[in-house]
């Protein structure tokens, strides 16, 4: 449930408890990731602007994307960038990660190579030293936050960048230190599964309250990368997926949720899932001719046809002869024998057959060749 | 004819609006390296002023030199009039011997070639695009001895351009010789940061004599756009001859 998801980062921590993290992950699959964070990017903007929420900021940390790019989105949704010093910080991690640019720069290669936003931004020139990273984020949370016990937002635009650069339990480390320092509200971050190992995606998931899975309508089933072959999936893959949402309670009850999801011009729109299947078939099947479904009234006049063949039952129980006789069959065996045979008489014009098994000791399929013994 | 058959891939790429990552990716079966010869004929049109800075980890610039003028596009004047830049990075090596850093210089110090020549064009009076080509990357790896981060690295700072200045980006990979996990990333990262995504893959049925492949392309540049009803991935084969390839939908071709 988006909603859900927006309105638990926008209630922030609990007083003792450490903030909600969210992970959002998705695949090359259904590259949509990125669109859900700026969704809930922009609603807890939102959220904050109106006052609602714990947070009075957010600080985004920039990897993917450039500052300038989060600056044209928040204008796209109508949020006035030119004030956006007083609720939002970014630190650019995107522009110079490993300080070559400032090295060059030092060289007298370029002069200057850094990109001018309209909004604040703080630029980290080397990411590999994650405690200044995490540092830095801080301070510029106490930035937005001025003093006092006002708390702030965390937006980290793809840990798959920051995991590029190091290790796995550093960055588990600085995103657990974050979740428990006193003047977090929230975190949330995104993740592309498929560029690390599966422990990268579970360790997350331990670390956050909230998941997000961005999946594909239908999943490809023999995992190979073959796009020609099912083209109308790939291209539905770029528009529509699945949203699936779990929330670990505090009591570690967990709640799974799914949604679908859909591109919209430049933003998102998070739906319930209607008829999954239905909606699954009619986008698969390709559009034919003739139909392959039945209406409601086929359905009914199929459902009445008698089969030929089909023991017609009449109220009494079916019993369809096996060549054994069955435990309750043999108490009655006797009295039925002669009725039967009074039966016979009266209805000779019926035709029928009547059988006698000679004794028990003919099996009743044998395989045995019964001239076995025959000498010719 | 062959003019309008050359649209189907321009179709389905679309109109350059500025800055642009393309990623092209083939296989042992299928070359896509015509696919970047198209981009860079595309580019150094007479009737733009825009300027193609190429990175040739593959092939010597006279190889180039020879396609592009039997396509009617002659490199050596257009390198004379500043409007290709050939970065010859063929005997590019970052020796293992003196440790990590260097390795890492001989990238930067590619980068900074690369980033000097886009802050001079786009001083420069006029507007123009400056389309960034690398061909290709899997040979950068090779340079950076295996090193995946440093070429994802180098990459990123790359497209670093792209915010600063629009450039635009063309480069060649090899899709089949990425199977362990470790080197997955090295295709899937610049798939998720491309706008458009060609593969260029032998047909399924099998070889055939007048066809010589298939090219699928994801736009999904497009997708963003409102009210863009056209197809956003599209699917068909082409022909490479000696001047020209053809591209045509499976089954138009008599």
């Amino acid at each position: 449930m988006a909603e859900t998801i927006c309105r638990a980062l926008r209630d922030g921590a609990f007083e003792g408890e450490h903030a909600p993290a969210l992970t959002i992950k998705d695949t090359i699959d259904t590259p949509l990731g990125s669109f859900v964070f700026n969704h809930i990017l922009t609603q807890l903007t939102a959220n904050i602007l109106a006052g609602k929420s714990q947070a009075r900021g957010v600080v985004l940390v920039a990897l993917s994307r450039p500052p300038s790019f989060y600056a044209e989105l928040l204008k796209d949704k109508g949020f006035d960038v030119s004030s956006s010093s007083k609720w939002l910080r970014v630190l650019d991690c995107y522009s110079d990660p490993l300080g070559w640019k400032n090295k060059l720069m030092e060289r007298g290669t370029v002069r200057n190579p850094y990109e001018e936003t309209l909004l604040k931004t703080s630029l980290c020139k080397n990411l590999k030293e994650l405690d200044k990273v995490l540092s830095s984020i801080i301070e510029l949370g106490k930035e937005i936050v001025e003093e006092g016990k006002g708390r702030f937002a965390v937006a980290i635009d793809s840990v798959s960048e920051v995991l590029r650069h190091s290790s796995l339990p550093s960055v588990a480390r600085i995103l657990s230190h974050l979740r428990s320092h006193d003047q977090v509200s929230c975190i949330f971050c995104l993740l592309h599964v498929d560029l690390h190992e599966a422990k990268v995606a579970a360790t997350l998931e331990y670390l956050s309250t909230m998941h997000a899975d961005v999946e594909p309508i239908v999943q490809r089933t023999n995992g190979q990368r073959n796009t020609s072959e099912d083209l109308p999936m790939v291209e539905q893959s770029f528009k529509i997926g699945k949203f699936h949402v779990r929330f670990k309670r505090r009591n570690g009850r967990v709640r799974v949720m799914r949604e679908e999801l859909y591109v919209e011009g430049s933003g998102i729109k998070i739906t319930e899932v209607s008829s999954e299947d239905g909606f699954t078939a009619q986008s698969l099947v390709p559009k034919v001719q003739f139909n392959l479904d039945l209406s409601e009234k086929e359905r009914l006049d199929r459902a009445k046809v008698v089969l030929p063949f089909e023991h017609q039952g009449t109220g009494k129980p079916i019993q369809i002869y096996d060549g054994r006789k069955s435990l309750n069959e043999s108490e009655n065996e006797e009295k039925q024998a002669s009725v039967e045979k009074l039966q016979t008489t009266e209805d000779s014009g019926r035709g029928e057959i009547i059988y006698f098994r000679d004794s028990d000791d003919e099996m009743p399929d044998s395989d045995e060749d019964p001239d076995d013994d025959l000498d010719i | 004819m062959d003019n309008s058959r050359a649209n189907l891939l321009e179709e389905a790429v679309g109109i350059s609006k500025g800055g642009r990552v393309v990623v092209v990716e083939d296989c042992v079966e299928t070359s896509g390296a015509f696919v970047l010869h198209h981009f860079l004929k595309r580019s150094l049109y007479p009737d733009t002023s825009d300027v193609v800075i190429f990175i040739a980890f593959a092939h010597p610039f006279s190889h180039y030199e020879r396609i592009l003028r039997k396509m009617g596009c002659n490199l050596t004047v257009h390198r004379k009039t500043h409007r290709f830049v050939f970065l010859d990075m063929l005997t590019l090596e970052c020796p293992d011997r003196n440790g990590k850093e260097t390795r890492q210089d001989g990238l930067l110090a590619l980068y900074g070639e690369i980033e000097k020549a886009v802050e001079i064009y786009s001083s420069l009076e006029g507007s123009r695009t400056i389309t960034i080509m690398i061909d290709d990357i899997s040979l950068i790896e090779v340079a950076a001895n295996g090193l995946s981060n440093h070429v994802l690295d180098f990459l990123h700072y790359c497209y670093t351009l792209k915010a600063k200045y629009g450039c635009s980006f063309v480069t060649l990979n090899h899709e089949d010789i990425y199977s362990s996990a470790n080197t997955l990333p090295l295709i899937l990262q610049p798939e998720y940061l491309a706008d458009v995504i060609i593969k260029a893959e032998p047909l399924a049925t099998g070889l055939a004599s007048d066809v010589h492949g298939q090219l699928t392309v994801l736009n999904k540049g497009s997708v963003c756009d409102l009210g863009d009803s056209s197809s956003k991935v599209r699917n068909f084969h082409f022909r490479v001859k000696e001047n020209i390839v053809d591209y045509f939908y499976p089954g138009t071709q008599t």
